[in-house]
């Protein structure tokens, strides 16, 4: 994060602005990925007056940020006038699609738009693995030539890899792939709960060896190694936890759905109210779930305050530990990732291995001993926060 | 000395957080704070007022600065923005493209 963007973040936390929005624009979608969290019918999404209305609240609110994601967000009509509308009140516009949908004329008007990123998920650079993760053959095709009309137009493309078992061995080929057509590349190893709470699709996250390999894998790895390898220094002073906040979600960010619901993000369904009963800034200043989510710090966390990893090392997400049943509790698959990263057994781990024996993300439940980390750097540039 | 006129570009993010203006230029996504006199500037900035008339009413009015050292100032921070690629300047009136 550049420094002016750390600058503006602390300032709209300080001033209590919702500087980044995610705002789903439809749960419908053209694919049926084999690992997506929603369900796709439409259960009444907000109209097009609707939608243009809560973009002027949010204006108004100093939302500076704005992601339209889904399903697939091409499947609405009034797309195109939802952004245009978006771009009219000065929002940095990004993106989430499949592209399948954008031919030229679409290139064309997304062009237009000077949008900050368009991200496009490709999930293999094999029409066999991508398609069978989509359920919807071509779909690769279709992708990647909306893919080059995009990137020869000058649209910023960035391309969200998923990884899961099935699609795990491909990940360099999507990289590459990237590197061919022009598009960033980002990846992310992380498979969640449905929305829903539903667990049914974690059995399909990458195994703790593939998450070792993609950790470590000095082609996916930023700029600070020094920092990836560091060990933990132990748990935070009771002072410093007292002034740490687990993430953004609620301070400067948040979530709508495409039925006005407002969450403190997408990953972390607690419902906070619905811009159809309440305006936007009601909701994010005086909702009883946003002020909770607020008022914790790592102080209020029994397990990872007391955890070597609470001072910095791990990067909890609290919505993950919400759909685990806690949102002051460790959240598993970030114990996980932790100790791969740097060898050091987290204590959500052991707390956990009392309470669950068996593991559904497939994972070793029992702490393996700790390891030397080896030479590994930084995190690879994952998805979220 | 011909009047300036200045007109936002509209391929920019912008937004006021706390009376300072945030713009991401689309172009190449850096992002620019402005001031808050730099941030009156910006929003008087609608191609159709002279520079010099926008100092006088949006800058001198209402932060007391001295108007030939304000109008230097703005000249230099137009001068900036353009160069990023933020801000159009020219010496005609500048027509608002739909
Ligand atoms: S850490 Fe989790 S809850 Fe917080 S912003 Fe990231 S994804 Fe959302
Ligand atoms: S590793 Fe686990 S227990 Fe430790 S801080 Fe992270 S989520 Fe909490």
């Amino acid at each position: 994060m550049s420094a002016l963007i750390q600058e503006m973040s602390d300032k709209a936390q300080r001033l209590g602005i919702p500087l980044g929005v995610q705002f789903d624009l439809t749960y419908r979608c053209n694919e049926r990925c084999v690992h997506c969290y929603l369900d796709h019918d439409d259960r009444d999404e907000m109209t097009t007056a609707e939608i243009k209305d809560l973009l002027e609240q949010m204006a108004e609110a100093g939302v500076f940020f704005l992601t339209f994601s889904g399903g697939e967000i091409m499947m609405r009509r009034d797309f195109f006038a939802i952004v245009e509308h978006a771009r009219r009140l000065s929002f940095c516009v990004k993106l989430k699609t499949n592209a399948v949908m954008i031919h030229r004329s679409e290139a064309d008007r997304i062009q237009a738009l000077a949008l900050d990123s368009v991200q496009i998920s490709v999930y293999s650079h094999r029409a066999e693995v991508h398609d069978t993760i989509t359920r919807l053959p071509g779909s690769l095709k279709r992708t990647i030539e909306a893919v080059r009309l995009l990137v020869e137009r000058g649209v910023k493309v960035v391309f969200a890899n998923v990884l899961m078992r099935d699609n795990f061995a491909d990940y360099s080929g999507v990289q590459a792939l990237a590197a061919e057509v022009g598009a960033e590349f980002t990846i992310d190893p992380t498979i969640t709960p449905k929305i829903d709470g539903n667990r049914s699709i974690l059995g399909l996250n990458i195994d703790r060896a593939q998450l070792q390999q993609v950790l470590r894998d000095p082609s996916l790895l930023g700029a600070s190694p020094e920092e990836f390898c560091a060990l933990p220094d132990g748990p935070p002073a009771p002072q410093d936890a007292q002034l740490m906040l687990p993430c953004s979600a609620s301070h400067t960010f948040c979530y709508v759905s495409p039925y006005g619901d407002v969450c403190p993000c997408v990953q972390f369904p607690l419902l906070a109210g619905n811009v159809r009963t309440t305006r936007f800034l009601d909701i994010w200043h005086h909702s009883p779930q946003m002020k909770e989510v607020r008022s914790i710090t790592l102080s209020d966390l029994p397990v990872c305050s007391s955890c070597a990893h609470g001072g910095g090392t791990c990067s909890r997400c609290p919505g993950l530990a919400y759909m685990e049943g806690d949102m002051r509790g460790p959240s598993h698959q970030d114990c996980e990732k932790t100790f791969v990263r740097t060898g050091v057994a987290p204590t959500g781990w052991r707390v956990r291995c009392e309470a669950h024996p068996v593991d559904e993300t497939g994972a070793d439940p029992q702490p393996p001993p700790a390891q030397d980390p080896g030479p590994i750097a930084s995190s690879p540039p994952v998805n979220g926060c | 000395m011909s009047p300036v006129y200045i007109a936002r570009v509209k391929e920019v993010a912008a937004r006021s957080i706390g009376g300072e203006m945030m713009i991401m230029s689309a172009r190449d996504s850096m992002l620019f704070s402005l001031n808050e006199t730099a941030t009156a500037i910006w929003q008087a900035a609608d191609g159709a007022t002279p520079l010099a008339e926008i100092v006088q009413r949006s800058v001198c009015a209402r932060f007391e600065v001295d108007a030939a050292t304000a109008l230097r100032d703005a000249e230099e921070l137009v001068e900036g923005l353009a160069q990023h690629g933020i801000l159009k300047v020219s010496n005609l009136p500048i027509e608002e493209t739909p």
